[in-house]
């Protein structure tokens, strides 16, 4: 179909991305309103089961050895070649460490243009408007979208994850892979697992960081608890590293460690000058103090003033119960 | 390093000798050839005394008294005399952390025979340890690079500089603007610019000027660190620029002379300035206020009943000598009780910022046993004052995070001077208690 | 043997940004420039590859902003052997990636490095990353997001992170095009003394380069996102509090 919204399928270990499937959704969305086809193109190495789990018109499922992790050169040829042959007027990717190896490759191979970090796709006056993010979310760009095929990469958790419900697709279809994976250049790629023993605060998606507020060491362990149900990594304002009670590679602030989380979680911290140094560009700053007036409320995106330790028990009943 | 021990060569008795015409021939005249006077190889010592600037690292003479002064040995393993020995027994000072601890507080230079100058010799050591490509401590690192970027070392925006005035809620004329001589051209440096507590003491000192009827001005986003600090962290390439700019920014305006919140930044126009061709006429603020005494007196019309101490900062006291204008400031408050610490005055303790300390904090507290701005605060709550006072933007936010370090925050304050006679003069000048 | 780093000067996102009245740009007077910070682990990554290898680190960037010289004397004072400034009329233009990798590939054809390096991202990129831009142009393997590289015969190995601590390691037959996320070890200190002889002594070679056809999308209009100073208070007993909080994680997908 000439209209057809193509959709790149992340994946790993035989589990779909979580993005995946809001772009899926999205897809469903846009495809809803202008009569298309969404097309999941599912590319990897013994992911035919994968296929169930897509919510599509179509899916068009290559397998080939070297698609085994989404590897860079192998799916980027691949989706070129496959969007060559469907012809749809969109390609969705997700602006992903898997994606954004594909997505900008496969749009200067085509020479289709691209819109990266988009994080919105809204019908207005009766055209497709795509809203990138630039300079880290402080400017946002409305790209309004002609009849041209475009590649629009999304952002990770822009689009609502449960407009699609996983389940089988309308039709599977397979597709030999292209020739050229036969000369790929990329040698060879295995996957690493992080080591459990050295925790790096610079590289955690989640921090759940505590000050003086917490009082004793001993009260650490509700923290370490809380973090872990959040699947966060424990992080500290100086003086309980000063202290001892957590190493020197947890502190976070000007003379510690920058952080750039996606959650920053902050109990009992005040938020001196020194510490907001080096965690204010966080993507969310949940802060919990008792006093309204705490500095760390002027970088927080959500402010609690309340007893931590409340706060704290309440998550973790929930989140563990 | 392998240590050089040379043979003692033999000892010998001349046969005849003559000295200045008198025949000393005989068994005392003994003869000795020449001895081993290195016990230990000097090479590493030549090594930082041939770098410009650490020739007098050479002249020690391990006489000792510098040791006991060195605010660093008390609460480490420090001071001249004990470089100059590790030097000797192989310790390369340029890769050593010990390059980094010295806060070129002066207190040993003031004890030393030999003017062994610490001041001198650190710069030049780190200044060549960064050209030769050696790493340096992380915090230090990314307080340079903010102040080669946003001419501050806390990487804030150059405009931002002059957004504390807007809660001045007196006038503070910024020169840009106004476009007038002045009689005084207030520094206003960067701590006192963007720091929360700097802020207090900026508007609290601005509302004194005011009330004092002073000619005042600042520069404003236009004024660039003084640099002085990171020129004794040993980029004299940064310190050059700067000095370069501020310069060149100063020449656009007329003013007669300049106060400055900051000591770091009176040491560098007094004397390093100069030297690049900014000659001025700088006046720490403490002194120019004492000045203002008759003036400044009556305004002090509320009493405060506080027992206070006072720290002096090295860069105002040992290094350039004014230790009675903060003084008479304090004394001249109603219902103040002074009282001194032990280490004051000429033998001042250091707050442990100076010299790039500022920005080798967690650094430096990997090699003591306590920070030297913990060390102080409990020297200051020994003497059982309730407030410490200080007059340096660095010591405000060193001293007040040692305080809770050490678990004294709930008996002892941080003022500045500024804060406390604003607050004498009924002007809401505190800052938040 | 040569490895050529891309380095691009990014408004600083430090200065609050604003936009020029025309709503298609930002309001550049009051922009400041500074290098994209990972670009800066391009380079450092580079020259620690080089120190190795013995090759010479070539710094190639485009002079958007007329202020890239500092850029380059720089790298140069970190360690770069040439340093090459593509320079024209880009008064007013927004280049954007495609356009710039179409400018940059005559050039790196030309020097032939074995490696090309830059960073993963720069904040103003809207039609991509430059890293895989230039692979599909040069038709040369890739990765982005790299955070280790390793020369080992003909080939360099890649550590490339997902998400969670998980790495992909590649190896890449050469020549090949990588997009760096953080370098080995933080980007080195060069003191400011340094880069100013560098300046005296050392040249930047200028190319007059013509701007291409970009190929990249229009912008209609440019806005910043509504102002969230302030936090927003969540109040109630700490079990709505919770509830609350557990809503917004997973409204981000963050639980
Ligand atoms: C040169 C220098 C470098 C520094 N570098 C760093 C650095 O890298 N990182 C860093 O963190 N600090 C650094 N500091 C220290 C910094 O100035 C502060 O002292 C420190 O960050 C304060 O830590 P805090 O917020 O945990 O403690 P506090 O400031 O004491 O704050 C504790 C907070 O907990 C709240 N609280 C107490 N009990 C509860 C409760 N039951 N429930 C909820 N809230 C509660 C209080 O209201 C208060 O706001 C540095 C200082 C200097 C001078
Ligand atoms: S006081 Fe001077 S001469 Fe004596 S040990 Fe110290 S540095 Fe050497
Ligand atoms: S200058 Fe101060 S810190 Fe440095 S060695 Fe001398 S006494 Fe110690």
């Amino acid at each position: 179909m000439a209209h057809g919204i193509a959709v790149l399928v992340e994946h790993l270990e035989g589990q779909v991305t979580d993005v995946t499937y809001e772009l899926l959704g999205l897809a469903r969305r846009i495809a809803d309103t202008d009569g298309a086809e969404v097309v999941a193109c599912l590319l990897g190495h013994g992911v035919r089961h994968v296929a169930e789990r897509l919510p599509a018109d179509r899916v068009v499922l290559v397998e080939d050895h070297a698609l085994h992790y989404l590897a860079p050169e192998a799916t980027a040829r691949t989706f070129a070649a496959l969007l060559r042959g469907e012809r749809p007027w969109l390609a969705l990717v997700p602006n992903t460490a898997i994606g954004m190896d594909v997505a900008a490759w496969v749009a200067a191979a085509l020479d289709w243009s691209l819109v990266a970090y988009c994080q919105a796709f809204d019908r207005r006056d009766g055209r497709w408007v795509a809203t990138a993010q630039l300079f880290g979310g402080k400017v946002l760009a409305d790209v309004p979208l002609g009849s041209d095929p475009v590649v629009v990469s999304a952002l990770a958790g822009a689009f609502a994850a449960d407009a699609v419900e996983p389940g089988p697709p309308g039709t599977i279809e397979t597709q030999e892979p292209p020739a050229e994976l036969a000369t790929l250049r990329t040698c060879s790629v295995r996957l690493e697992r992080p080591e459990v023993a050295d925790i790096d605060i610079t590289r955690a998606e989640k921090i759940v960081a505590v000050g003086r507020g917490i009082e004793s060491k001993d009260n650490l362990e509700l923290a370490e608890q809380l973090a872990e149900a959040l699947g966060a990594v424990l992080a500290a304002s100086r003086p309980l590293v000063d202290a001892g009670w957590l190493p020197r590679s947890r502190q976070v602030g000007k003379s510690g460690l920058k952080v750039k989380p996606k959650l920053y979680l902050a109990l009992g911290i005040s938020g001196a000058p020194e510490h907001l140094e080096g965690m204010k560009d966080a993507e969310l700053i949940v802060a919990v103090n008792k006093d309204p007036k705490a500095p760390i409320f002027t970088v927080a995106d959500y402010g609690v003033v309340a007893d931590l330790f409340d706060v704290a028990e309440a998550l973790l009943e929930r989140l563990e119960g | 390093m392998e240590p050089k021990l040379e043979k003692v060569a033999e000892v010998w008795e001349k046969e005849t000798a003559v000295v200045e015409g008198v025949d000393i021939s005989g068994p005392w005249n003994r003869m000795f050839g020449q001895r081993v006077i290195w016990d230990y190889t000097p090479e590493l010592i030549e090594k930082i005394a041939q770098l410009p600037g650490g020739e007098s690292f050479a002249w020690c003479y391990q006489c000792g008294k510098c040791v006991p002064v060195c605010p660093v040995d008390v609460v480490g393993d420090y001071g001249p005399r004990k470089l100059y020995r590790r030097a000797q027994s192989g310790i390369d000072l340029l890769d050593s952390p010990d390059l980094w601890l010295c806060t070129t507080c002066a207190n040993c230079l003031r004890v030393c025979p030999k003017q062994v100058d610490m001041v001198q010799i650190m710069p030049a050591a780190r200044e060549h340890a960064m050209l030769s490509g050696r790493t340096i401590p992380a915090e230090l690192q990314q307080a340079l690079e903010y102040t080669a970027k946003y001419g501050n070392p806390l990487g804030q925006p150059a405009r931002k500089r002059e957004a504390w005035v807007k809660d001045a809620g007196v006038p503070v004329p910024i020169l840009h603007q106004i476009q007038r001589p002045v009689e005084w051209l207030w520094w206003v440096e960067c701590y006192p610019s963007y720091h929360p507590r700097g802020i207090d003491a900026s508007i609290a000192l601005a509302r004194i000027f005011h009330a004092l009827g002073l000619d005042f001005a600042i520069l404003g986003r236009e004024e660039k660190c003084a640099g002085d600090s990171q020129r004794l962290a040993g980029e004299r390439g940064l310190f050059e620029m700067l000095a370069e700019e501020n310069i060149r920014t100063l020449s656009k305006y007329e003013f007669a002379h300049i106060v400055v919140t900051d000591p770091h930044a009176l040491n560098a126009f007094r004397k390093h300035y100069p030297k690049l061709g900014g000659h001025y006429d700088v006046w720490h603020y403490t002194t120019l206020l004492a000045r203002e005494l008759p003036r400044l007196q009556p305004l002090l019309t509320r009493s405060l009943p506080y027992r206070v101490t006072f720290h002096d900062p090295c860069y105002l006291g040992r290094h350039n000598g004014e230790y009675d204008a903060p003084r008479r400031l304090i004394q001249a408050i109603p219902g103040i009780e002074f009282v001194e610490m032990l280490r004051c005055r000429e033998n001042s303790y250091c707050c442990g910022g100076g010299g790039g300390g500022m920005w080798l904090d967690s650094f430096a507290a990997g090699h003591q046993r306590r920070r030297l701005s913990e060390e102080r605060v409990l020297e200051a709550v020994a003497t059982g004052a309730d407030t410490l006072v200080v007059c340096c933007p660095y010591e405000v936010s060193r001293f007040e995070d040692a305080a809770k370090s050490t678990g004294v925050d709930d008996r002892l304050r941080v003022r500045d001077i500024a804060e406390l006679l604003a607050e004498a003069m009924g002007s809401s000048g505190e800052a938040a208690a | 043997m040569t490895i050529v780093v891309v380095l691009e000067q990014v408004p600083d996102v430090v200065e609050e940004l604003s936009l020029a009245p025309l709503g298609t740009d930002l309001a550049r007077d009051a922009v400041s420039y500074v290098l994209n910070e990972y670009d800066d682990h391009a380079l450092e990554e580079a020259l620690l590859l080089a120190e190795g290898s013995g090759d010479d680190v070539v710094a190639v960037g485009i002079d958007t902003t007329g202020e890239l010289d500092q850029v380059l004397y720089t790298a140069l004072a970190k360690g770069a052997k040439r340093a090459i400034k593509l320079a024209g009329d880009f008064e007013g233009t927004w280049v954007g990636t495609r356009a710039a990798a179409r400018l940059l590939v005559p050039i790196i054809r030309e020097l032939s490095p074995r490696l090309v390096l830059t960073g993963v991202q720069a904040p103003d990129d809207l039609d991509g990353q430059l890293a895989p831009t230039l692979a599909a142009l040069l038709d040369w393997p890739h990765a982005s997001v790299v955070i280790g590289t390793e020369l080992a015969d003909g080939a360099v190995r890649a550590r490339k992170e997902l998400w969670g601590g998980l790495t992909m390691h590649l190896e890449l037959a050469l020549p090949a095009v990588l997009g760096i996320q953080a370098a080995r070890q933080t980007p080195r200190y060069v003191p400011v003394g340094r880069v100013r002889q560098v300046m005296r002594e050392a040249t930047i070679e200028t190319r007059e380069v013509e701007m291409v056809a970009d190929g990249s999308p229009r912008v209609e209009r440019l806005r910043l996102p509504e102002e969230t100073a302030q936090a927003e208070f969540l109040s109630g007993s700490p079990a709505d509090i919770a509830d609350r909080l557990i809503e917004l994680l997973r409204a981000r997908g963050l639980l």
